[in-house]
């Protein structure tokens, strides 16, 4: 059979007709993306290490107690004392910055999903696509529109972070219980008071947990980043690899994970309301080592 | 066509569910049963031309099986549900043809409503659920939390206020259900089997408890409701629903005395109904009557007919039936002891009040305990219409299936 569909060939046409009519476009979105997450970069790197390290330990504390606060000075400190500090901010910051334009884009979507049928059938399936995607191969077009750098490498992280945060979004406000839906038509809410003071509210613990989930995603996208340039742990990995140095690989690849228990406990601890008691990312794996759970109070049924 | 009176006035309401509902309302005015409405056009029959009323201050109750539609029905009266077809007036304005702005204010000043699963909000502690309802409608936060802190002491939860939902029991999380409706000092409250999901103890105690906020507040309740014992007590009309249409309307006494069909009836089966047997259902006519028609009975001869009857009480009654008096067997024989002619005259004849047809069983035994006699019964008119006694109170309720 010689016939083949030469869906690549089209994809890079695409890519060449974008650049070509719309490079303007993107160069602004670039210079935005850039200017963000430079902000966010700085903002972290003024504090001292172990301001940041002790400030990580007061909201472990806060929010878990005080094993998980411990556990935090030993994690982080433990990557400062290895020297790998510096890539870690960097990393921490290409992660917010990616996660904060994700949910930007991702909360509101979700809820607009929520709100139609319509909007919710053609999600789901560009969902899907960009979440089962392997991940590396955002990169490229991410590159060839936006050029080399942390840019291509934040819109990359954007686009495969996204999809959790529309997603638990959805769901979350489309699982509020009707009646209580009812409840604030009944009692004469406007749209936008029955979105803000009954919708979302309820929906918290599920919206939380897409933020959570958006959160280890972005982290482990910016260390496949490194490919593009966007630095930080990243490319201590991919340096590790290209020389095969085991021990470079393993200390930087500690980093990644100790930083993914903290950010990942602490945000699971945010959505983890009386509610609902869920499991974060990675803390069925890791809850043994990183301390207990946070408590959970008054729990029903 | 007449003008409203009650305070929720409902004419010939539809809804149908599904994806053409004018298209399927035409069907069903050609005469398309609900069957074929749902078998061809995949359309269903949720409210199917339901028509009635209810009076300021009046707990309506709604009964019927699950699915009979009462849940559509009521979210139709606050457009929680667009009606398909059909008006629903609330103070004789049309709530159908209301804009979005109308209907919100309408919602926020005079209705409210209570669900069967709470429905309270679990991110809000006690008064804030109490006080949603005046917030949304903008009410300052002092002023709001003020009147929430009372309508919570109105329903017995004074120091609960900062505790989570969550904490409480399921009755003690209605009371809060209860307060977020009083709140906003609605006149009309609508609850969907509010009290449904309680345990029967704690059940009766929120009906007395809505029963007590009605004496000191009357209110109009839309009440649903699939627990008979529940219409019967607090409810001043019951409608019956079946299958979406509403198949009768009456007072409790109404409903217990002439059950439109077996389906009505069906919901009784399990009451002791004696309780709303009134003075018309319990009389008979076993006690003789002689009329005094300008002339006055005998005495020797009523005598002889009483004990030849074995009968012991007699009543005299006018020309146009109007209730006179009773005699006993007793007295007579003492009066007529020598035999000689003797007209029964108004001052020989023991005066007894008479009573209304619609009086409760309870008064009637209370009147039969009092009075040595049977109890004479007239109608609206004045006019005589039979006599309660003893014996046949007792028989009656024997047998109380009505
Ligand atoms: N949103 C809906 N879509 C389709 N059918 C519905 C919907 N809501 C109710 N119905 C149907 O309408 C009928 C009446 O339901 P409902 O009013 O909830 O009854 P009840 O409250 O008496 O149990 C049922 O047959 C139910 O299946
Ligand atoms: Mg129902």
């Amino acid at each position: 059979m010689n016939f083949q569909l030469h869906i690549g060939d089209w994809v890079n046409d695409g890519v060449d007709y974008l650049l070509d009519n719309y490079s303007g476009v993107f160069d602004a979105i670039g210079l935005v993306v850039d200017e963000f997450a430079s902000t966010i970069e700085s903002l972290l790197q003024v504090m001292p290490a172990e301001v940041m390290i002790l400030l990580f330990a007061l909201l472990g504390a806060w929010r878990l107690g005080l094993r998980f606060a411990v556990f935090t000075l030993a994690a982080l400190g433990l990557i400062l004392l290895s020297g790998f500090w510096p890539q870690t901010v960097v990393t921490l910051g290409l992660t917010l910055s990616a996660t904060m334009i994700s949910l930007l884009i991702g909360i509101p979507l979700g809820i607009w999903a929520a709100t139609s049928d319509r909007v919710n059938m053609l999600l789901r399936p560009l969902l899907d696509f960009m979440q089962t995607m392997p991940a590396f191969v955002y990169l490229i077009p991410a590159a060839m529109l936006f050029g080399l750098g942390r840019v291509p490498g934040i819109i990359a992280t954007v686009i495969f972070a996204m999809p959790p945060a529309v997603r638990l979004t959805t769901l979350g406000i489309r699982q509020v219980n009707k009646e209580i839906i009812e409840a604030g038509q009944s009692f004469g809410c406007t749209s936008s008071q029955l979105l803000f003071k009954v919708q979302l509210p309820n929906a918290l613990p599920s919206i939380m947990a897409g933020v959570n989930q958006t959160i280890m995603m972005a982290l482990s996208m910016v260390i496949i980043a490194s490919m593009v340039g966007a630095g930080g742990l990243g490319n201590e990995v991919l340096a590790s690899i290209q020389r095969l140095d085991i021990g470079l690989g393993f200390e930087s690849g500690m980093s990644v994970v100790l930083l993914a228990i903290v950010l990942d406990r602490i945000t699971e601890s945010f959505g983890d309301s009386r509610r609902a008691r869920r499991s974060g990312y990675l803390s069925r794996l890791f809850g043994r080592i990183s301390g207990q759970r946070a408590p959970v109070k008054g729990e029903s049924h | 066509m007449s003008p409203p009176h009650g305070k929720i006035v409902v004419r010939n309401l539809y809804k149908l569910f599904g994806s053409h509902p004018r298209q399927a309302m035409q069907r069903l005015n050609e005469g398309w049963d609900k069957q074929r409405l749902n078998r061809e056009s995949g359309v269903i029959v949720g409210v199917n031309d339901v028509s009635f009323e209810v009076a300021e201050g009046e707990i309506f109750v709604l009964m019927g099986l699950s699915g009979s539609g009462k849940s559509t029905l009521i979210r139709l009266v606050n457009r929680l549900i667009e009606p398909t077809a059909g008006q629903v007036l609330i103070d004789g304005r049309d709530v159908s043809s209301m804009n979005r702005r109308e209907l919100i204010e309408l919602r926020r000043r005079e209705m409210s409503m209570v669900f069967q699963s709470f429905a309270l909000m679990p991110t809000r502690n006690v008064l804030d659920n109490a006080a949603f309802g005046l917030e949304v409608a903008g009410v300052g936060r002092a002023a709001r939390e003020r009147r929430a802190t009372e309508v919570l002491e109105q329903v017995g939860l004074q120091g609960f206020a900062t505790k989570r939902v969550d904490e409480l029991s399921g009755g003690m999380q209605q009371r809060v259900g209860l307060a977020r409706a009083l709140a906003v000092d609605p006149s009309l409250i609508i609850m969907d089997e509010a009290f449904s999901a309680l345990d029967p103890l704690i059940r009766r105690e929120m009906q007395e408890i809505l029963l007590g906020l009605q004496r000191e507040h009357r209110r109009t309740v839309l009440f649903v409701s699939h627990d008979i014992e529940e219409a019967l007590r607090i409810g001043s009309r019951i409608a019956i629903m079946e299958g979406g249409r509403m198949v009768q309307v009456g007072t409790p006494e109404e409903l217990v005395a002439a059950p439109a069909d077996d389906y009505v009836r069906h919901f009784f089966s399990t009451v002791d109904t004696s309780r709303f047997l009134v003075a018309d259902q319990l009389k008979a006519d076993s006690v003789p009557v002689y009329v005094h028609n300008g002339r006055a009975p005998e005495g020797c001869q009523v005598r002889r007919d009483l004990e030849a009857q074995d009968k012991h009480y007699a009543f005299v009654v006018d020309e146009q039936r109007s209730f006179r008096g009773s005699i006993s067997l007793e007295k007579l024989a003492l009066l007529t002891a020598d035999d000689r002619p003797l007209s029964l005259e108004q001052s020989l004849l023991k005066p007894v009040a008479p009573v209304a047809p619609n009086l409760p069983l309870s008064d009637v035994i209370e009147r039969l305990i009092s009075n040595e006699g049977p109890i004479p019964v007239v109608d609206d008119d004045g006019r005589y219409t039979g006599a309660i006694t003893k014996g046949r109170l007792l028989s009656r309720l024997q047998g109380a299936q009505p």
